[in-house]
Formats: C-alpha cells, sequence, structure tokens
C-alpha cells in the first residue's frame, strides 16, 4: 500500500497522527482477557431468555406465563403487562413495542423475557409460555405494500418515507438511453460477537447496563421512557465489542434486561447465540431499483430517471435515513444536471432492516454502476474513461442542489486506479485445485474458465444528515505521572473493532505532544458522542478530542502568563494541579429536503473505487474473485494500516453481497439464521487486495479526515458482480450472484413497470406525522 | 456432574449439566473466557482449542467427552505482561480488529506453524478454512501468519 498525499510533512511526534501504530486494545484481545459482551458476569446473577413470534403477522390473543413460572428455578416472566413507561421504542420513531401486545408484525418479535437460574433452564422456561395467536394474512413483498388492498403493517399504512427529488430538467432529451431494473438481497451484518448485556438493579430504583451498542446515548434515551425512569437513572457502560457493521444502532436486548433486572431486584445477563442474533438485529434493506441514464454520444450525462424501493420491515429503525441516503446517492458519483429520483422504504411483515455498512449506498451502486456499464458498452467507451469523463468534482451539483464545497479527488482515483497493475492470467491447466473457482471443493480442473474485470465507483456522505447536529463529546485531562504528562481522555465513542480508540490515542499524542494515554470508561458520565455510525467518529469524536486538548493548552498558556508549546516546553512546573477540559464538536449544518428534494443535506463526502478480477466456471457457476484493487479518499491517514484494514474488511462484506450473503425468508421468516446456512466470506474467498489511499484534505475539518468505514463495502458488491458480467456476458441484475443465474437455472430478474409513487407527504417520514417521534430525532434537535 | 480435566497443566474441576459442552464447560465453569462462542456450531472457529493435542471447536465436543483429559487453550499461549509470538505478531501486522475471532485465530495458527514452519499462502488458507472473521478481510491475519513464522525461524521472538 502507498499513501498518495498532497499533505505536506507536518511536524510529527512519535506514534502520533500518521503513523501506523498497532491497535491500543490489540494485546488483550489477542490473549484472550478483553472483555467481551458474552463475558460479561456478575455473582448471583440470573439468566435471561427471550419468547419470540413465529408468525410474521397475527394477533395476540393471549400469552400465559403460568407453565414458565412453575418451573423451580424461573424468577420472572413479563409480557407488554410489565412495562411501566412507554410501550414502544425506536431508533428514528417509536413504533416497535418494547414486547408485543396485540399483535406481532414479524416473526422473531419478542412477546415475553425470562429471567432464571441458569442459562438452559431459562431457554426451556421461555419456550413453555404459551402464546395464543391469532394469525393475520402476512404482508411478505415490497411492490405489494404500495399496492392499495395489501394488508396494512401499521394502522397508519404501508409506506414508512417517500423521497422525491426532481431536478433541473426531468423531461430533458438525451442521444442515448440505457436502462435497467436491479435487485439487492437482505444482507446480514453477522458480528462475530453476538448482542450481550448484564442489567443491574441500583439502590437508587435505577438500573446499570452493561451493554455492546453503538451509541450509548440514544439508548438510554429508549431505555428510560420504557423504563418509566428518569435518564440519569439509567446508566450504560460499554461492554466489549465483537464487531458491530450497524447491528448495535437499534436497541436489541437493551430493555428487556433491564426490565428483568428490576423485576428480580437481581442482575440479569441476556445474551444471544448466532441463531438469536440473527433474529434480534436489523439486516441491509432487500432492494428494487429501476434506472434509467441518458447520455450524449459522447459520454456526458444528461439525465438519470431513478425509482427506489426499499423493503424496510415490520418497524422504522433508522429506515428514512438510510432511504434518504439512497436517494441522494442514486445518480452515483457523477455529475448529471437533470434527475428525477423517487425512493420509497415500505412497512411488510418482513424482519426490520435498519442500519448496515454502507446505509443505503451499496444497494444504489449496485445499480448505478451497471448502468454506467451498460452505458460504455452502448457508446464503445472504455468503462473507466466514461467514469472519469463524469466524474463529481469540487464545485460539482449533485441531483439535490448540493454544491460539493470540500474535496472530491475523483479523476485522480481513477487515474491511481488505472494505473495499478492487472496481474496476469493463469494457465488454466495445472494448479493447485485450490486456485479454482470452488477451491477447496475439489470441483474443477479449469474446463470452463472465464476471467473477467470489473469497476466499482461509488461515494458516500460522512457524519449524520439532513439538518442533524450529531456532535460529539469528549474530555481530556492532562496529569504528571512519573514519566511525563499523561493524557486521559474520556468519550462515550465507541470503539467497535475498527481502531477509534487508537486514533483518538494518536491525536492526543499529536496535539499535546506526548507518548501516554489513557482512556476512562466509555459510559454515559459523559455527554453524547453520536453513533459510530456513518463513517464519522474519525472526524466527530477526534474533533472533539482534538478540541479538548487545545483547550488544555490554553489553560496551561494561561498557567504559564504565555503561549505554550506542549511538544517543546516542559509541563511538569505546569501540572501542579492536573487539567481537564471538556469540548463539543458539531460538524457544519446541513438542511433537510424541500419539495423538490433540494437542499443541503450531507456535510462531505468521501469517494471510493475498486476493481475486481474474477474467473468463472461457468458450467458450475461458481466464481472465484482473483484480485481486487482499491483506491481510497481518505482526507488524510491517521492511521495507514488501519485505513488498509478496512479497506480489507470492508470489501470482503461487499464481495459477500456480490456472491454469497443472503438471508432468505419463507413466509417471512429468516430461513438460514446460522453461520452454516448464511456464508460468510471465509480466507479461502477473499483473494489478495492492494490498496491505494489519495490524501485530499476535507476543508474546515480536523486534520481534513474523511471517514473511511463503509466505502469499500459500498463499492466491492458492483466491482465484484460487473466482473462476473464481463466474464459470462450475462446480464445478472441481482446481487448476490447465485450458481443458478450462472449456469442459465435462474433467468434474470425482472419488473414489469415502474411501481406508482405513493401519495404520503413527501420527504417527511410518515410515523413522525402519525406523532410517533423520539429517538435520534429528539436527541439531536435537543427537544428530548 | 462433576467434569475433571487438565487446563493448561492443572487439574481443574466443575460440576456441570451433562449436556454442557467443552465451551460452556471452559466459559462458565472455569471461567476460561478467552475462548470465545460466535456460532456455537463448529463453523465459526473461535472457541478452538487444543484437546489431547488435537485442535477442536470446542462448541462441538461435550464436556463430558474431555473428562480425564488435556485441555489447552489461548490463555496458556501468553498474557498480557508476556503475550506469545504468534499473539505479538498478530496485533504488530494489524490481524486484530475487533478480536473476536483472534484467540481462535492464534491457537489454529499456533497449531499450523508447530505442523509447517514456513507455510505458503494457500497452505494457510487452507489451514485457517475454518476460521472465520468478519473485519478484517484476511489479508493482514495471513501477514500475521508470515511475520510470526519468520520470527520463529529466526528465533526472534
Amino acid at each position: 500500500m502507498s499513501v498518495i498525499s498532497t499533505v505536506p510533512a507536518t511536524e510529527r511526534v512519535a506514534g502520533g497522527v500518521g503513523d501506523s501504530v498497532p491497535r491500543i486494545d490489540g494485546i488483550p484481545k489477542a490473549v484472550g482477557t478483553f472483555a467481551y459482551a458474552s463475558d460479561l458476569w456478575a455473582d448471583g446473577m440470573l439468566y435471561g431468555a427471550t419468547t419470540r413470534s413465529p408468525h410474521a403477522s397475527a394477533r395476540v390473543v393471549s400469552v400465559d406465563t403460568g407453565p414458565a413460572l412453575a418451573l423451580p428455578g424461573v424468577h420472572a416472566v413479563l409480557t407488554a403487562a410489565d412495562v411501566p413507561g412507554k410501550p414502544t421504542f425506536g431508533l428514528e420513531f417509536a413504533d416497535e413495542p418494547a414486547l408485543a401486545f396485540d399483535r406481532v408484525r414479524y416473526a422473531g418479535e419478542p412477546v415475553a423475557v425470562v429471567a432464571a437460574d441458569d442459562p438452559e433452564l431459562a431457554r426451556r422456561a421461555a419456550g413453555l409460555v404459551v402464546v395464543d395467536y391469532e394469525l393475520l394474512p402476512p404482508l411478505l413483498d415490497m411492490t405489494e405494500a404500495l399496492s392499495p388492498g395489501a394488508p396494512k403493517v401499521h394502522q397508519f399504512g404501508n409506506v414508512l418515507r417517500h423521497v422525491h427529488i426532481c431536478h433541473g430538467d426531468p423531461d430533458a432529451g438525451a442521444e442515448v438511453w440505457v436502462e435497467g431494473y436491479y435487485e439487492t438481497a437482505m444482507q446480514d451484518n453477522a458480528p462475530l460477537g453476538p448482542e450481550g448485556g448484564l442489567a443491574v438493579p441500583a439502590p437508587d430504583g435505577g438500573v446499570d447496563l452493561q451493554v455492546n451498542t453503538q451509541w450509548l446515548h440514544v439508548d438510554r434515551q429508549q431505555i428510560a421512557a420504557c423504563l418509566r425512569l428518569p435518564e440519569e437513572q439509567v446508566r450504560i457502560t460499554l461492554a466489549g465489542m465483537g464487531g458491530a457493521f450497524g447491528a448495535r444502532e437499534d436497541i436489541h436486548l437493551q430493555i428487556h434486561a433491564c426490565l428483568l433486572a428490576l423485576a428480580t431486584g437481581r442482575p440479569v445477563k441476556l445474551e444471544y447465540g448466532r441463531e438469536e442474533s440473527f433474529r434480534g438485529h436489523r439486516h441491509r434493506h432487500p432492494s428494487r431499483l429501476w434506472l434509467r441514464h441518458g447520455a450524449t454520444r459522447d459520454g456526458r450525462l444528461v439525465s438519470v430517471h431513478a425509482r427506489l424501493l426499499l423493503d424496510g420491515g415490520a418497524y422504522s429503525s433508522s429506515s428514512p435515513a438510510v432511504l434518504g441516503n439512497a436517494s441522494t446517492l442514486a445518480a452515483g458519483p457523477y455529475e448529471v444536471p437533470n434527475a428525477l429520483i423517487d425512493g420509497t422504504v415500505v412497512y411488510t411483515n418482513n424482519p426490520p432492516c435498519g442500519a448496515m455498512r454502507g446505509f443505503g449506498a451499496p444497494q444504489v451502486c449496485f445499480g448505478h454502476e451497471a448502468q454506467l456499464d451498460k452505458l460504455a458498452a452502448a457508446l464503445q467507451i472504455d468503462p473507466l474513461e466514461l467514469r472519469r469523463r463524469n466524474a463529481l468534482r469540487t464545485g460539482s451539483v449533485l441531483p439535490t442542489g448540493q454544491v460539493i464545497r470540500g474535496s472530491a479527488p475523483m479523476s485522480e482515483m481513477i487515474d491511481v486506479l488505472a494505473a495499478m497493475p492487472v496481474p496476469a492470467a493463469e494457465p488454466a491447466a495445472g494448479r493447485d485445485p485450490m486456485r479454482y473457482p470452488g477451491g477447496a471443493g475439489n470441483v474443477s480442473r479449469g474446463e470452463c474458465l472465464r476471467r473477467g474485470i470489473g469497476y466499482g465507483i461509488g461515494f458516500k456522505n460522512v457524519a449524520y444528515s439532513e439538518g442533524f447536529d450529531d456532535s460529539a463529546q469528549a474530555s481530556v485531562r492532562l496529569s504528571q505521572g512519573p514519566d511525563g504528562p499523561v493524557a486521559q481522555i474520556q468519550t462515550a465513542a465507541v470503539e467497535c473493532g475498527q481502531g477509534l480508540l487508537t486514533v483518538l490515542t494518536q491525536i492526543a499524542r499529536t496535539e499535546l505532544g506526548l507518548r501516554e494515554v489513557t482512556f476512562r470508561s466509555h459510559d454515559t458520565t459523559i455527554g453524547s458522542a453520536g453513533s459510530t455510525s456513518a463513517s464519522r467518529q474519525t472526524m466527530m469524536a477526534g474533533g472533539a478530542v482534538q478540541q479538548a486538548c487545545r483547550a488544555v493548552i490554553a489553560e496551561l498558556s494561561r498557567r504559564a502568563g504565555r503561549p505554550i508549546d506542549p511538544r517543546q516546553d516542559d509541563l511538569a512546573d505546569l501540572l501542579g494541579q492536573p487539567v481537564e477540559r471538556t469540548e463539543v464538536y458539531h460538524h457544519r449544518r446541513t438542511t433537510g429536503f424541500d419539495a423538490d428534494g433540494q437542499g443541503d443535506i450531507h456535510v462531505s463526502f468521501v469517494f471510493g473505487a475498486e476493481r475486481a478480477i474474477v474467473e468463472v466456471d461457468t458450467e458450475l457457476g461458481l466464481v472465484r474473485v482473483v484480485q481486487i484493487d482499491a483506491v481510497q479518499d481518505v482526507g488524510l491517514a491517521i492511521n495507514p494500516a488501519a485505513v488498509a484494514g478496512q479497506i480489507e474488511g470492508g470489501t470482503a462484506m461487499g464481495l459477500g453481497l456480490a456472491v454469497m450473503e443472503e438471508i432468505r425468508l419463507t413466509g417471512g421468516r429468516i430461513a438460514n439464521a446460522s453461520f452454516t446456512d448464511y456464508l460468510i466470506p471465509t480466507i479461502l474467498d477473499v483473494p489478495p487486495i492492494s490498496s491505494e489511499l489519495v490524501e485530499d484534505p476535507e476543508p474546515g475539518v480536523p486534520y481534513g479526515v474523511k471517514g473511511i468505514g463503509e466505502s469499500a463495502t459500498i463499492v466491492a458488491t458492483a466491482a465484484v458482480v460487473a466482473a462476473i458480467r464481463d466474464a459470462t456476458g450475462m446480464e445478472l441484475n441481482r446481487a448476490p450472484v447465485r450458481p443458478d443465474d450462472i449456469v442459465g437455472l435462474r433467468a434474470a430478474a425482472t419488473a414489469a413497470q415502474w411501481p406508482p409513487n405513493p401519495d404520503p407527504p413527501w420527504q417527511v417520514p410518515v410515523p413522525e406525522v402519525a406523532g410517533l417521534g423520539m429517538g435520534q430525532q429528539q436527541l439531536m434537535t435537543g427537544t428530548s | 456432574m462433576l467434569i475433571r480435566v487438565r487446563v493448561n497443566g492443572q487439574w481443574r474441576e466443575a460440576d456441570c449439566w451433562p449436556g454442557v459442552s467443552l465451551l460452556g464447560y471452559l466459559r462458565d465453569g472455569l471461567q476460561l473466557r478467552g475462548t470465545k462462542n460466535a456460532c456455537e456450531q463448529g463453523e465459526c472457529g473461535s472457541c478452538s482449542v487444543w484437546l489431547n493435542g488435537q485442535v477442536v471447536c470446542a462448541c462441538l465436543v461435550l464436556a463430558a467427552q474431555a473428562d480425564g483429559g488435556e485441555v489447552r487453550t489461548i490463555e496458556a499461549l501468553g498474557d498480557e505482561g508476556s503475550p506469545g509470538l504468534v499473539q505479538r505478531a498478530f496485533v504488530e501486522a494489524g490481524a486484530v480488529q475487533c478480536g473476536f475471532c483472534t484467540p481462535g485465530l492464534i491457537v489454529a495458527v499456533t497449531d499450523l506453524l508447530h505442523h509447517d514452519p514456513d507455510p505458503s499462502d494457500e497452505t494457510v488458507r487452507e489451514a485457517l478454512a475454518g476460521n472465520l472473521c468478519r473485519c478484517t478481510g484476511y489479508q493482514k491475519i495471513i501477514d500475521g501468519v508470515h511475520l510470526a513464522a519468520s520470527r520463529a525461524r529466526q528465533g526472534t521472538t
């Protein structure tokens, strides 16, 4: 990997910004002492278990807890009647019951929770809760959700949000048009560490909760409302995260664990196994995309028409924001003067979907990149050259009317990608069996191999959009230790495994010119840092730490009566008393959509570009991804090795959606809720990945950083499927591509016509109109 | 039932439900939680331990099957003060992100290097095909294996 940098070499601090230092929590993780959520333990604790609906849609006629309570060793069996406060919760809108009342809307919905002396007993007791269901016809198809006669998932209808974007002249003519229909599957985040929490009742009537979550404060807000407790009596501490990828943005077991602890007066641990993890967290939205691109004969985009449909499942989760992203990013990272984009996310009786790495962008990237390839073929222009001609740059205007004011080094990235060496094709015969498609299965000797090359280029907003002020707070305390000054950071920003705490350590070292940085526990005793989502924490929590460090230096300068340079001056004399400063970092403010979908919607943008090389066994339908080359827009790499790690891991996840990852539903129920049946890429599936970083600092942002956690995932799916198309000449408009698609057992997906636009209030999520606003809406607008 | 196992060189015992897996015995019975529980059906390798010298998924072995046997876990390979060679190589190579798969991978890599001190990329991939990682894309895991292997061959630590 190399870093192509426009940043002048600045003053470096060992282990500071720009160094590829090893992660600070690496050794405890490698020796097995790092405590994850599933490792939580308290003396005398009880174990929880959850009774879930097997039905996608049913009326709950009655719940009989008697048989479960009769088991010796069972201490509590709770239902909706035992929720003392608000009966519902939600990240954006409170439309999801803490425990189902009246009806269940998806298979897997929690109906009752149990606490018992041991985990096996708790599971048995959960199975003894007798629920009398009256089955209702389920709504299982997102297109059907728009038809007038469809069953209603919620009283206010099936449209969760519609976004309408009209820019320029949507009727503008073009010399060449290409049209396509695309589908992507429901993908599971599948973090290796399952959900876990330990709730401990407190003497003040409140509760202390340790849990794996991506945002402590928005959890607390939802939990406290359901428990009818003031927020300060719900104290949350982050438990070790075994990955997240969006799966911990929503409440999973938090409310249940707290209810059980308060009901029993004992510590209660609730922990999901893999199957329950599949049923208990949110997934990536399945999508259907209708796209029409018009261009001039010399390859300039003239117009994009898009109709997007996302299946939000039974509850709103973060669907409105996912749709906002998908709609605003639907035309891709290209200049297009005219656009008509309509996106709808609907409720169905499928499992709820929410945040997953990329957050609406991977779906539309899969579509717009296939369209650019179609257009390149129609115009007989090289696919990369077509992208270069239309590449966004600083000053470009997006379909929302937003002007890109920050960095957008897309042309340079395309040049870098084009210059990366392509490996020579291997001879088809005589290879180690592992080097054929199907590898370990030993199914081929290279008889029907075809090689293909494909590209995926995409972009994504950094941080929250549409007017939200998702600020981040951090405090820095500087004191004199035995070997020099020591900085201690406190932040509620969540380390999921991506390396945030290492990045914050590097920032503090650079700002304060020291080596030793420690952390206080990550909990709700400090203000919100916002979610570890949306590629935002390097900028947001990093910005807060930088600001707090500078406030500390200002105080030292005041004590000294002169400006202090912590890299030069001896601080010992000034640190007779420690200095502590708490700061809040805000990104620049954005706006919502107007009636035409115009607005300054996003804070900044990060770009990604990948080239995939594949070999396809056309007789067996098997794909071997040979190599992936990635170019990443990074602003400035605080830790280049960690950036490469994000590219490699993110690419693997996008590769998964390209060729294997798909939650299969039978009657709305997840049919493959295990790692036996839901395949994630193994070390045999992920090829060598080489990456180049392009540093073009974002103006007005600490160090000029951009967040890079999602970019590679967004573009990898498009690149890998494009390479399979190149190898086979097939349409392949569905991700993941199955062997059946390649060998001709399953035809390309078709959709007869573009679905109608619904008639809800445009732009505004419908639950807001229905008066269900809460969650992050209130937290970020200060109305909590 | 009382199950007695020699774990990392010491005889240990715990009173367990007869259906408990070796994984549950180690984690809940003996409080040895370095061995991880990601899938509990033998697909992910996070719970890899040695049972009588063979690497097994502890979730697929009944604790009762290990009764009287010899088990080695991640805890035998190093601690925070003196991490083992593979453990340090993984951290330095960037092979650890969330870390949930890491203990199982380190057991598998330690076993691989015991049998093949200089494995090719293909050998590494085949040997680690039973260990899922969701964070790294595996590239830096392969780097970590080679780093550990070269240090072991050179006798450096």
